[in-house]
């Protein structure tokens, strides 16, 4: 070892070059900036649909809002917002009735029963479905569902109906509430299934009295956030329901009907043409607000049931 | 029971017990089920596939590449997909552009900086909420701020409006899968660059980064394939759906200008009552989005299994 000459060590060797120390702030900043974007957009959303909405609401007769037998026209100032949210609940419901047991049922084979091996084959294909594009699952609901599935279960079948938009959703949102779902199930521990075991008790047993109510938060947070996506889902409905213009009250699923996200689509498409109506175009960001925080409130409940999980487990 | 529990000894009750046959019935019907839910959800996708690619198939063979060549036309046996290809095309860049660099931005911030302060805390509260929030609301947003107020710039009813939105939607997935990236990177990985005496973003550039890389990738990849399968906000922000023509000089001409996308496509082609839309000229447009679609997302699965690396 070479004996280097001995200098006193200053403070500022110790405290690192100013320039070092500039570039870690522009970076830090940076950084910052692009995450406080998101906020920005949030209150963006917020600020662009209450300023239009606040205009519809000053310039339509609020009675108008609620009135079930006028149903909904916008373009002749009929803003019936029961028959849309009607519509919109009752594609969201038949769009559970097919995911839940499906997606519910995928994920507990997943996450229980498949060798490592058949559920890296599996797995994909799910994801797969999952990243299929709405406006084509909207033309399935109208090219195959409509006349091969709904022809079975209605009387007097319609090319258009709320039925076929409801499972074209439903097939939409199960790979959504599978992989959330099986999240929970996986993380449930294994000491559990062991114990379980250790008593005597069968798979079966096991999966349905141990396993499922262990993860039931996860399972109803699937669920939530399944009807959150369905609520919000555009394309399906603006293709496969029917009703472009507008329609009246209706609870029948095997007839058109119409939601509130199609009858978003209906007014952008034509808003050039329906500008002589007071609010018609408004309308759009009316419903739209309510819309936001109908999802916004859902998304908010699920999470909390996924934080549930995480803090027990 | 009393009298006859008497007359079995104990061992005589478990040889019973162990005799017994062990199949369960009712287990194994319960695991069909639960196979059956997981198959019934791939057949729908098998149904699909096969019932588009079926009627796809005519179409291609009577007119070949003319179909992804052709423009947008009100005869369905000349209008083709290419405009809206070019349209998809330019939303992807826009995404690449935009959201990319912001969303892995804000993903380092949150994994890397943020302390567990309550701004730091809404701000992921934020994020979350934003990934769950309807495209056609985001549709709505570009319709008001890009389209309307921003007009002038924009040039209205364009492919830059379209564009921006398009990456304001995919934002929150291009934070929330580079966040779970950079959270898989150990932390001793870290520890090791500040060892040496590196700073912060020295560790992030030379350490963090490079190792996170491949699950940043593969969720920039599945969020260009949503940007490219995504309808509802186009029709906010007024993509146009029927005929038009294009006579931009430079590419900023180009950007205000009106534009259409391959979903836009199928979208309007399906509504239109001629048979030959909506019988022929969608399945065709549909494999061709589903092509563009897919392939984005095997590109993604595989990138996934390729480095998927445990620590």
């Amino acid at each position: 070892m070479s004996q280097a000459s001995p200098r006193e060590v200053s403070l500022q060797d110790l405290q690192g070059s100013p320039k070092r120390i500039r570039r870690e702030r522009a970076f830090r900043g940076l950084f910052f900036g692009a995450a406080f974007f998101s906020i920005v957009i949030s209150a963006a959303i917020v600020f662009s649909l209450f300023g239009e909405a606040l205009t519809f609401l000053r310039n339509v007769d609020l009675s108008a809002l609620i009135d079930v037998e006028g149903g909904w026209f916008p373009r002749r100032g009929r803003f019936d917002v029961i028959t849309i949210i009607t519509g919109t609940v009752l594609v969201s419901l038949i769009a559970m009735v097919v995911a839940a047991p499906l997606g519910l049922g995928a994920a507990l084979y997943l996450s229980e029963y498949a060798r490592p091996r058949v559920r890296r084959a599996l797995k994909p294909i799910l994801e797969v479905l999952a990243s299929i594009p709405s406006v084509v699952l909207g033309y399935f609901a109208l090219a195959w569902l409509s006349p091969n599935i709904m022809q079975a279960l209605c009387s007097q079948p319609t090319s258009f109906s709320l039925g076929a938009a409801g499972i074209a959703v439903g097939i939409l949102i199960t790979p959504l509430v599978a992989s959330v779902a099986e999240d929970s199930f996986r993380s449930v521990p294994m000491a559990l299934r062991e114990a379980s075991y250790g008593m005597g008790a069968r798979k079966r047993s096991t999966v349905t009295s141990i396993v499922f109510p262990a993860a039931v938060s996860g399972v109803v947070a699937s669920l939530i956030l399944g009807f959150s996506r369905a609520i919000g889902e555009t394309m399906v409905v603006a293709i496969a329901a029917g009703a472009t213009g507008g329609s009246l009250f209706t609870v029948d699923t095997c007839g058109p009907g119409q939601t509130m996200t199609a009858a978003m689509t209906s007014l952008a498409i034509g808003s050039d043409q329906v500008r002589g109506q007071e609010g018609t175009f408004e309308s759009l960001f009316f419903v739209g607000l309510v819309l936001f925080f109908m999802t916004l409130a859902l998304n908010l409940l699920s999470e909390r049931f996924v934080r549930r999980v995480r803090l027990r487990y | 029971m009393a009298t006859r529990a008497a007359e079995l000894t104990t061992s005589e009750i478990v040889q019973r017990a162990l005799r017994r046959k062990r199949i369960d019935l009712a287990g194994q019907i319960f695991q069909v089920l639960l196979l059956l839910a997981l198959l019934i959800s791939l057949l729908f996708l098998v149904v699909l596939l096969f019932d588009i690619v079926s009627k796809a198939i005519p179409t291609f063979q009577e007119r070949g590449a003319d179909v992804v060549t052709g423009t947008v036309s009100s005869l369905p046996e000349r209008a083709g997909v290419s405009q809206g290809i070019s349209g998809s095309l330019f939303l992807v860049a826009f995404v690449v552009v935009i959201a990319f660099p912001l969303g892995v931005g804000a993903a380092i911030y949150l994994e890397e900086y943020a302390a567990d302060t309550r701004l730091n805390r809404f701000i992921n509260t934020n994020v979350r909420n934003l990934a769950g929030v309807p495209s056609v609301v985001y549709g709505l947003l570009g319709l008001a701020l890009f389209v309307k107020l921003f007009g002038s710039f924009t040039g209205g009813r364009s492919v830059m409006s379209a564009g921006i939105t398009m990456a304001i939607l995919v934002l929150p997935i291009v934070i929330i899968t580079s966040a779970e990236a950079l959270r898989a990177v150990p932390n001793s990985i870290r520890e090791a660059g500040y060892g040496v005496g590196a700073t912060k973003w020295e560790v992030i550039r030379s350490h963090v980064l490079p190792n996170a890389a491949p699950g940043i990738l593969t969720g920039t990849v599945l969020s260009l394939s949503r940007a490219i399968g995504e309808t509802a906000p186009l029709l906010m922000v007024g993509a146009v759906s029927g005929f038009f023509a294009v006579n931009a000089e430079g590419l900023i001409d180009r950007l205000q200008s009106q534009f259409t996308a391959l979903p836009v496509l199928v979208y309007n082609w399906s509504r239109q009552p001629d048979p030959g839309f909506r019988q022929d000229l969608v399945p065709a447009a549909i494999v061709v989005l589903l092509v563009l679609t897919l392939s984005a997302n095997a590109i993604a699965i595989l990138l996934r299994n390729r480095y998927d690396r445990k620590w």
